[in-house]
């Protein structure tokens, strides 16, 4: 109880009420409008709050990760497409049901459902912080190390059917984070004598370049569009009661988003699909997935908004981040001097009681705010796209340059949005390049430290976690490649 | 989002979307490239360990980029496709390397003719090309430009230097536009 008391009087500050307002209305605004995405805003914005004391900036950038998706759900509900990526499910039972004159009802399901699993997922934070307070400190190099590698592997058997590409990129984030001055050794690597590629390549601006640039480039060299949607009559109130019909649906989808935010390298995606199937298999009416049934609704929202919180787990706890927006949060982290890990947890735990509490009030604020204003949003839904690309290309400028005035970086960062650009429009992933410059630059230097106390390969897992991180590398690897002979067994034979 | 909605006879045809050849072979001659590069990039540490090396992470990053590429080559190449699609792909990238361009001349004369002025002129030139003619459409432009400079530079302090005009600018003036434009 002291602990919430410590937090909440951390967060007791008008800086950080009015970050947490900006950042939760901001992320609700910025998810509303299809094709920018808390990827992009956070990445602009990751510059602009360096300046700012630790749990300001962070509150900004966590209201921004976690109200994004519960804007993207307005467009997903009402014209079809989804204000971010991951509202992508949503637009199966959503917009049905706005095409049967249900878009209040789909709307209000979509902002219960999304508070629920919001609201969940916190609540399962505070509840198992002790255990995760008394787990943490097992966690040494090794432990870290494979922690990281199983979030690579992940990473990559997560993206079905593109495997070979993801881990093509997850190798590639791995040697681009290599470039530059081995500290151990103080040599150069991969710099070709030029000076500015001896300090290396920062995060910041191949996530500038990956996500906003190549993002206004897709959408300036993309058809003009200009999204409308049909104003919503009457109040979102009323439909608010209605979650509590499903209450099996919308736990277990928060449930899954928990657990699939907790594991590194998984994510939003592959918490919305386990619970959307979940629910249409326990469902009595599955025939009417995909066709306007409230359960896939709130599946599909439930789960999605369940992972920012848990996805805050092995980011805090192990120092881990689990995808590209709280890879992102760890640069936050490190340019204020605090080190998420197991120190962290021990040391600091008021600081990260209030990260989970702004989380808790986030989720009270989007709600109210989104009951109040969703036919104010729509306006924005109406910019055109190209016009939308004007603006990301300029805003992408002040996130690139300010972080140290350089025109090398913006000339990466150029590079970047084309490899991001060319990446969007062959319909592959881009998060594993991230996860491979964050993860790889972790493993690094955790195998370094730990191999000091290594003698022999066995010794390495000689310690029980470090025992069960092998065995679930291992067994993930050799389930994945079960698969593929089963998929290519099926195959063969339906072509015979 | 994007203009690639494919027609349901052309997703049959082919499993894989068009320019997805010439970006197999691209990724396979960089990432082989690079990897015979190795020895001339990174130096052997005497008496270090292989795990040690300085060439140890390269060298994982660069081999597994290596393997994976001539493996999506080799998908590729075995996946039906449209051949005009490959090319068309193509000049679509070609085309968008002038939004780069774009960026880094914004990027060379934001520190000679100042952040707003740059801006104020850019948003809406960007926007022309673009394709928007109204007078309306560039105006929101460049006002969209002045509050994205006012926004960063003014409230949140952001480091962008002024620019080298603003010195021939009367004292009072060169202060507030170096500090706060």
């Amino acid at each position: 109880m002291d602990v919430i008391l410590d937090g909440l009087s951390i967060l007791a500050r008008w800086d950080v009420v009015a970050a947490l307002l900006i950042g939760s209305i901001g992320g609700v605004i910025i998810g509303a409008i299809p094709g920018v995405g808390a990827a992009v805003a956070i990445a602009i914005l990751l510059p602009a709050t360096f300046s700012f004391d630790p749990i300001v900036g962070l509150t900004v950038l966590l209201g921004i990760y976690g109200s994004s998706m519960y804007g993207g759900s307005i467009p997903a509900v009402l014209i079809n497409t989804p204000g971010t990526a991951v509202n992508a499910l949503t637009t199966y039972d959503g917009y049905p049901m706005t095409r049967r004159g249900e878009g209040r009802r789909a709307l209000s399901l979509a902002y219960s459902a999304s508070f629920f699993g919001g609201i969940f997922s916190v609540l399962c934070l505070i509840i198992l912080s002790p255990l995760l307070a008394s787990i943490a400190p097992h966690f040494g190099s090794r432990e870290i190390f494979l922690a990281a590698l199983l979030g690579l592997v992940l990473a990559v058997v997560v993206h079905r059917g593109q495997t070979v590409i993801a881990a093509f990129l997850v190798f590639f984030g791995i040697f681009i984070n290599t470039i530059g001055l081995h500290t151990a050794t103080l040599t150069r690597r991969f710099t070709f004598d030029l000076n500015f590629l001896a300090s290396g390549i920062d995060l910041i601006v191949v996530v500038l370049g990956l996500f906003a640039l190549s993002q206004a480039f897709v959408l300036l060299v993309g058809r003009d569009d200009s999204p409308k949607a049909a104003p919503v009559s009457g109040g979102l109130f009323q439909g608010l009661g209605e979650l509590f019909k499903y209450p099996g649906t919308a736990s277990a989808s928060s449930g899954f988003g928990v657990v699939m935010g907790m594991i590194p390298g998984v994510g939003e995606f592959m918490a919305q699909f386990l619970s959307y199937t979940f629910a249409q298999r326990r469902s009595k009416t599955p025939e009417k997935f995909g066709d306007g049934a409230p359960e896939g609704l709130i599946a599909s929202e439930a789960a999605n908004n369940a992972v920012p919180g848990a996805a805050m787990i092995p980011l805090l706890a192990l120092g881990v981040p689990g995808e590209a927006l709280t890879a992102m949060m760890l640069s936050v982290f490190y340019v204020h001097n605090v080190v998420p890990g197991p120190q962290l947890f021990q040391n600091q735990m008021d600081f990260v009681m209030a990260l989970y509490l702004a989380l808790l009030i986030l989720n009270v604020m989007v709600l109210v705010f989104l009951l109040f204003s969703t036919n104010t949003l729509l306006q924005v839904i109406r910019i055109p796209t190209r016009f939308l690309g004007v603006m990301i290309l300029t805003l992408a400028f002040v996130g690139v340059y300010s972080l140290r005035n350089s025109v090398w970086d913006c000339a990466i960062a150029a590079v970047f949005g084309f490899i991001g650009f060319v990446l969007k429009r062959l319909q592959l992933p881009i998060v594993p390049i991230i996860l491979g410059m964050v993860l790889g630059r972790i493993m690094e230097v955790k195998l370094r430290a730990s191999m000091a106390r290594v003698k022999t390969p066995l010794d390495f897992i000689d310690r029980p976690i470090a025992f069960i991180l092998f065995c679930a590398i291992v067994i993930i690897i050799a389930m994945h490649v079960r698969g593929l002979l089963k998929n290519r067994k099926q195959e063969r034979t339906e072509n015979a | 989002m994007t203009d690639r909605t494919p027609d349901v006879d052309d997703i049959a045809a082919s499993e894989r979307l068009g320019g997805d050849r010439y970006f197999a072979i691209a990724i396979l001659v960089i990432s082989a490239g690079l990897l015979a590069l190795i020895g001339d990039q990174t130096q052997w540490k005497a008496g270090k360990g292989l795990l040690n090396q300085p060439a140890f992470w390269p060298g994982i990053g660069l081999i597994g980029m290596t393997a994976c590429a001539a493996l999506y080559l080799a998908q590729s190449l075995a996946a039906r496709r449209i051949a005009a699609w490959d090319r068309r792909e193509f000049f679509v990238w070609i085309r968008c390397l002038e939004y780069p361009l774009w960026f880094m001349a914004y990027v060379f004369i934001v520190p000679v003719v100042g952040y707003l002025p740059t801006t104020v002129l850019f948003c809406p030139l960007l926007a022309r090309r673009a394709g928007y003619r109204s007078a309306r459409a560039l105006l929101s432009a460049a006002l969209m430009g002045a509050v994205i400079v006012v926004l960063f530079k003014a409230l949140l302090q952001v480091r962008v230097p002024g620019g080298a005009l603003y010195e021939v600018l009367p004292d009072g003036l060169r202060n507030f536009m170096i500090l706060y434009l």
